[in-house]
């Protein structure tokens, strides 16, 4: 191991779209480490950078319009921006794999499910048609997909939304990857089949060893699946704490609105569900000052003039705001009470 | 699917019927006949041939006659071509027609099938702004006008290419050019407009995720899902070439459907103009039952019952 047990450090990276409207800053300047078999939560609203983020480290934006601009992208030791697209390929479905928000459109209608499984083992690790087949079978009832030989034969329009993504979670996971980056994948489930599929990759990921980024813009979901979160706004880092710490004591006015639009069943029954005042920005105008600023309900003159510093909390507590040692204070006192 | 395919086939002959009496309408409808092109007849010697074909009767009778004859697959003799029958005659010219339409065909769809498809992959390039800049003249310039540009060029001044007549391989180059180059410009416009679509799909995504070539992506998962608005233009289009282009027929004196058909209608020469517009129908049908079990094999989602 040439490295202290990180994965994936992503450092300054900057995603850029060059489209009419001019410049889109969808990743400006984003900062995380991932730890061999952790799992990192990244949380933010629609827009905010999230899924670019992910795609930018699989080397998958397509250019143009887009570019990563700035950053080092390093997954345990290889550069990977430095890599031919060769040497990406390799890595993708092999050492790195995906899921992706959508489970009715990110499978391809016109190939049988057998097809999708085998081609990612017969290209990555020379699996024979046979071979291929057999694994497919056993990862798609590792996944818990009953009558796993019949099923195997179907079309994804012949399964349930959840089935299909169970049928992802297999794919992705069958040559064993190092890192699984599973974006929002139960935002287009019903409720109840989220928690399923929530419960099966936290239990695949303690079976399996691999790290895993989890994004999401429901706090709830990472609450009780992951080490450490970051909170993303307008392509930047807002927010990055361990989760019980980012839970108990954020020490950010973003995140804490954030938390305040978590439904909290022992609590606000019947409450209408809070939300974030007005809408997320077009971060290919943005104004000078904190992309916050004009729905915080912290804010001041300043917010509007300088942007805000990344203010170290603690070693793995950070928090981008003027403000942000009030906040944390506000939120430790909060907690004594 | 045999179900489907049964019921399609048995709708097939009703609706070949109901055009061919709504054609006979229409001839009948129009001022004048057969009769009335011709030098005019002493009245006894029309008098004598309208009884001979049964025009003396009323309407109803003749169209009677004349369907329980249809229906046994018989249209009668021409009116002009005398004592020759219309399945003889459509028999005669339809293989010239075939001919130039197949190959005219298999052009339209190799060129544009290529052109779209690279245009799409290559969007924005070089040759993606050129082959659609031609497609859209091959679309502007109709092929009236395109088939004696092309034997201006190819026979008059570079004395390559005959520049019509039936006869040997040569002869039928430019005619072939001509047929195709609206459906080439078509087709690959679908293609581009179908590749493109595709290309930026989900599932298209996923497929470069599990590290796979773009040669891959492209043929093992893109190409079905591009294809599908095609292949609902290809099954009409094909029928439609098979049967002759009157335009290209004409400007390159090949003695095809679609001229048959125009002197026909010229003539009025009913029972070949009826002939022919069953014959067409027919075939029109077809083909796009054809397409439909195509689809059945290209989407998996689509079922017949
Ligand atoms: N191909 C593209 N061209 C131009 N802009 C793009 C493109 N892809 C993404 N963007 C922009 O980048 C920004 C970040 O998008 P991203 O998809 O990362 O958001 P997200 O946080 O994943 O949101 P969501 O929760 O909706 O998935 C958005 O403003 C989006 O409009
Ligand atoms: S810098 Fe100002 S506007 Fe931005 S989050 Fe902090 S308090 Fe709110
Ligand atoms: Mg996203």
């Amino acid at each position: 191991m040439t490295n202290d047990g990180t994965i994936l450090s992503v450092d300054g990276l900057k995603t850029y779209f060059h489209t009419e409207d001019g410049v889109v800053k969808a990743v400006d300047g984003i900062s995380f480490e991932l730890k061999k078999g952790e799992t990192l939560g990244i949380v933010g609203e629609s827009g905010s950078g999230k899924s670019v983020s992910n795609l930018s480290i699989m080397r998958l934006i397509q250019e143009p319009p887009g570019e990563i601009v700035d950053g080092k992208i390093i997954f345990d030791g290889i550069d990977v921006r430095a890599l031919s697209i060769d040497d990406v390929r390799k890595i993708r479905g092999r050492r790195i794999a995906m899921i992706f928000q959508d489970p009715m459109t990110s499978l391809n209608p016109f190939l049988k499910i057998s097809k999708q499984l085998t081609e990612v083992t017969v290209l990555h690790l020379g699996h024979t048609k046979q071979q291929a087949r057999e694994h497919a079978i056993k990862m798609l009832k590792l996944v818990g997909i009953s009558d796993a030989e019949q099923r195997i034969d179907s079309y994804p329009h012949e399964f349930s939304g959840g089935m299909r993504q169970r049928v992802m979670i297999a794919m992705a996971l069958s040559c064993d990857p190092e890192l699984l980056i599973a974006d929002e994948p139960t935002t287009a489930l019903d409720v109840t089949i989220q928690a399923q599929i929530l419960e099966l990759i936290k239990d695949l990921k303690a079976r399996m060893g691999t790290s895993v980024i989890l994004i999401t813009h429901d706090l709830g979901v990472v609450a009780g699946m992951t080490d450490k979160i970051i909170v993303m706004y307008a392509g930047k880092v807002f927010e990055q704490a361990p989760t019980r710490e980012l839970f108990a004591t954020p020490a950010n006015p973003y995140t804490k609105g954030l938390l305040k639009s978590v439904p909290d069943p022992a609590h606000e029954q019947g409450k209408e569900l809070y939300q974030i005042p007005g809408l997320p920005p077009d971060v290919a105008h943005l104004p000078p000052g904190c992309p916050f600023a004009p729905r915080c309900s912290r804010v001041e003159d300043i917010c509007h003039s300088e942007f805000p510093p990344f203010v170290e909390i603690n070693e793995d507590h950070h928090s981008l705001c003027h403000f942000a040692n009030d906040v944390y204070a506000e939120s430790k006192s909060e907690v004594a009470k | 699917m045999l179900s489907f395919i049964i019921r399609r086939l048995l709708i097939i002959i009703p609706m070949a019927l109901l055009v061919v009496t709504l054609t006979w309408g229409l001839v009948r409808i129009a001022p004048g006949n057969f009769y009335s092109a011709e030098k005019k007849l002493p009245p006894a010697v029309e008098a004598n041939i309208r009884k001979k074909y049964g025009l003396d009767k009323p309407w109803y009778t003749q169209y009677g006659m004349m369907m329980s004859n249809i229906v046994r697959g018989d249209f009668g003799d021409s009116l002009k071509y005398q004592g020759q029958s219309v399945n003889e005659i459509i028999r005669r010219h339809l293989p010239y027609s075939a001919v130039i339409g197949l190959l005219g065909y298999l052009l339209a769809l190799a060129i544009g099938l290529t052109a779209g498809t690279v245009a799409a992959l290559k969007q924005n390039s070089g040759f993606d702004y050129g082959s659609m800049s031609l497609a859209m003249l091959g679309l502007s310039v109709p092929n009236f006008v395109l088939g004696p540009i092309l034997v201006l060029i190819f026979s008059f001044w570079l004395y390559l290419l005959p520049p019509g007549r039936w006869g040997g391989f040569s002869g039928i180059v430019l005619p072939v050019i001509t047929l195709s180059a609206i459906y080439a410009a078509y087709i690959a416009r679908l293609t581009r407009a179908g590749m493109l679509e595709v290309m930026r799909s989900d599932y298209i995504r996923t497929a470069r995720a599990k590290g796979l070539d773009e040669k891959t992506v492209l043929l093992r998962h893109a190409i079905r899902g591009g294809l599908i608005p095609v292949l609902s233009f290809t099954g009409p289009a094909l029928a439609a070439l098979l049967a002759g282009t009157v335009v290209v027929e004409k400007v390159f004196a090949i003695p095809g459907l679609g001229n048959i058909f125009i002197q026909a209608v010229l003539n009025r020469d009913e029972p070949l103009i009826l002939g022919v517009v069953a014959f067409l129908s027919i075939l029109i049908m077809i083909f796009n039952l054809i397409v439909d079990i195509a689809y059945g094999f290209l989407d998996p989602r689509i079922r017949y019952e």
